[in-house]
């Protein structure tokens, strides 16, 4: 006690202190806490780097103009990868065309028109609970009601399709970050707008929307993200493994990133594990540049209030 | 226990002006709570009528009926009549976004849409079809707000990025841009410093000449100053563990301070609860 700065500057008042400041003890527990909390993110960081170099060691050796314009080969010296990505960027075109109207609509209408009664409750935990299904059940559904009850629309084992399918799979995504991104907005804005005879939509559209776009499009952005990388569903829907022509319409066949760099890892041959590998940073690499952009929009659009 | 007033009776407060707003018997519920029975009110036109009391007495949620901005609270319910230039205000027949139009409402803390200052201003005049220039709107509009000098070279920034004063003053210069007869002030002044207060004060009494003005505060001195009337609400305890407000006394606002009627409204203005 006595060793305590308090307790002493006290005592030379000839004080009673009810205070025991202890800051020996909470400085430690301080210093204890930085170090561990430091040693978590060092960790991930670490693991993350460890990958991010692993890849860039085996990939880059292949990774050329050729690769990048090449369709598959039975030869992985001539083996590229365009047919997987021009089919990606279709699907993630076609995805976010059917995700943000819906989702951002979707999200609207639950966080800003319905109701509070038991149905609204219902349709939110069922959101909720849908974001957490399995995406191979969601490929099995794409499967047996896209590819082939609705095939004379889609025409089966189509990029619309697979796009459908992925739709599903982050339409839950979508609504959740969209209702997140206006539930963001103070009350007083709204309260602003109404004040001023606004009708609902007007409020909305001239003010709640704007002020939330930046965290619609970071939510519908990672949902993207996570679509990218998505394989299992597409394989139930029935992409390819090997195609070698560019999907030409929406009933196209087509193939994806992610199942092209499956196929390849899958080869016995070593060669194809370095296109794999030049996969993957290509992958990478388009992923990098979504999250981008929704940096750049959420700082582009972003207001303090 | 005081039991709550059937409030005074306020046809000898009302002299022989015109009557803006009225209140019959007005209670508000929120659920099964009710927040605030039985008001009685008259609010003469071109008069600044101040409501004070405690916190959690009703004073908000009384002049939100003004405007029917109670609708937006779902478990809000008003009952009485409450009468705006003759005509009755509540129920179905009445449009709400169009009685807001001539109802305006500034609120506690400064909330200027996140747009530029020109922006604010034309945005109600806009949804409500103004056909005059916009240019004129705005440049009438700060100037009624006293804000004009302030900001007439910078239009197009931010109204975020002004002062809480200018702020406030620039939901004020909002406010009347669409000519509302009206003016409500739920606690204008509780988020500036003393000089921006004065500033907003100073432009109430401006304001007087055109609208109608009913202002809560929490500041007694500012409801001395500024208000031609005073309404004092105050609360008692439920037997349901709640609140019940109700209007304890309504008077010029000289007699309110220095000659009340009612015992609890000469200690609030004296200072001795609340
Ligand atoms: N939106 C609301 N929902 C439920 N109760 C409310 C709401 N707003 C106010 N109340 C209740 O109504 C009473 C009066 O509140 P209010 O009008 O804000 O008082 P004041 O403005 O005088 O401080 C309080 O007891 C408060 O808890
Ligand atoms: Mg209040």
């Amino acid at each position: 006690m006595k060793t305590d700065v308090s307790s002493r500057v006290v005592d030379k008042g000839q004080k009673q202190s009810h205070f025991t400041a202890n800051l020996g003890s909470r400085y430690t527990i301080d210093r204890i806490f930085k170090y561990a909390a430091w040693g978590a993110t060092g960790v991930s960081i670490l693991i993350l780097v460890w990958l991010l170099v692993t890849i860039v060691a085996d990939g880059i050796g292949t990774l050329n103009w050729n690769f990048i314009t090449s369709f598959p080969s039975r030869r992985a010296e001539n083996a590229g990868i365009i047919a997987a990505l021009v089919g990606t960027v279709w699907v993630m075109c076609l995805v976010a065309l059917f995700t943000v109207p819906l989702g951002v609509g979707a999200g609207i209408f639950l966080e800003e028109f319905a109701e509070d009664n038991w149905f609204t409750r219902l349709v939110e935990i069922n959101i909720g609970n849908l974001a957490g299904v399995p995406s191979i059940i969601y490929g099995l559904l794409g499967l047996a009601v896209f590819a082939r009850i609705m095939q004379p629309i889609t025409g089966g084992r189509s990029v619309l399709s697979g796009s459908l399918t992925l739709s599903l799979l982050i339409l839950p995504v979508v609504i959740v970050s969209t209702r997140e991104a206006l539930r963001a907005i103070p009350n007083s804005l709204r309260l602003a707008g109404y004040a001023l005879g606004a009708t609902r939509w007007q409020v909305i559209w001239s003010h709640v929307l704007p002020a939330a776009v930046p965290g619609i499009l970071t939510g519908v952005i990672l949902a993207l993200s996570r679509a990218i990388g998505e394989t299992a569903p597409l394989i139930a829907v029935g992409a390819a493994v090997f195609i070698s022509f560019l999907p030409e319409g929406l009933q196209s066949q087509f193939t994806a990133m992610p199942i092209q760099i499956y196929n390849w890892v899958g080869r016995p041959q070593e060669e194809f594990h370095y296109i794999a590998a030049s996969g993957i940073i290509v992958l990478m690499a388009m992923l990098l540049v979504m999250n981008g952009v929704a940096v750049y929009l959420r700082n582009h659009f972003q207001k303090d209030f | 226990m005081p039991t709550p007033l059937p409030s005074t009776s306020i046809s000898e407060v009302s002299d022989s002006k015109t009557i803006a707003l009225q209140m019959e018997k007005v209670s508000v519920y929120y659920g099964s709570n009710l927040a605030v029975k039985d008001v009685y009110l008259e609010i003469p036109e071109h008069e600044i009528v101040a409501f004070i009391g405690p916190s959690g007495c009703g004073k908000s949620t009384i002049l939100r009926c003004f405007n029917r901005m109670n609708d937006l609270i779902p478990s809000a319910r008003v009952d009485g009549r409450i009468l705006f230039d003759g005509e009755e205000i509540t129920g179905k027949r009445v449009d709400p976004v169009e009685l807001r139009r001539r109802v305006g409402m500034v609120f506690q803390k400064p909330n200027p849409f996140p747009k530029s200052i020109y922006d604010n201003i034309t945005f109600g005049a806009r949804i409500n079809g103004y056909q005059g220039n916009y240019d004129e709107l705005v440049e009438r509009s700060l100037r009624g707000a006293a804000l004009w000098d302030e900001v007439k070279d910078k239009l197009q920034e931010s109204g975020l990025g002004l002062s809480g004063g200018q702020q406030q003053r620039l939901c004020i210069a909002r406010a009347i841009a669409i000519e509302p007869e009206v003016i409500l002030m739920d606690e204008p002044c509780s988020a500036l410093d003393p000089i921006s207060t004065i500033k907003v004060e100073e432009l109430m009494h401006e304001l007087k000449e055109r609208y109608t003005i009913v202002i809560v505060t929490h500041n007694m001195q500012q409801a001395s100053r500024v208000s031609d009337r005073t309404a004092f609400f105050n609360a008692v305890a439920t037997d349901q563990g709640g609140k019940m407000g109700y209007l304890v006394e309504y008077n010029h606002t000289q007699d309110i301070f220095s000659n009340p009627k009612e015992e609890y409204t000469r200690d609030y203005v004296s200072g001795r609860f609340g």
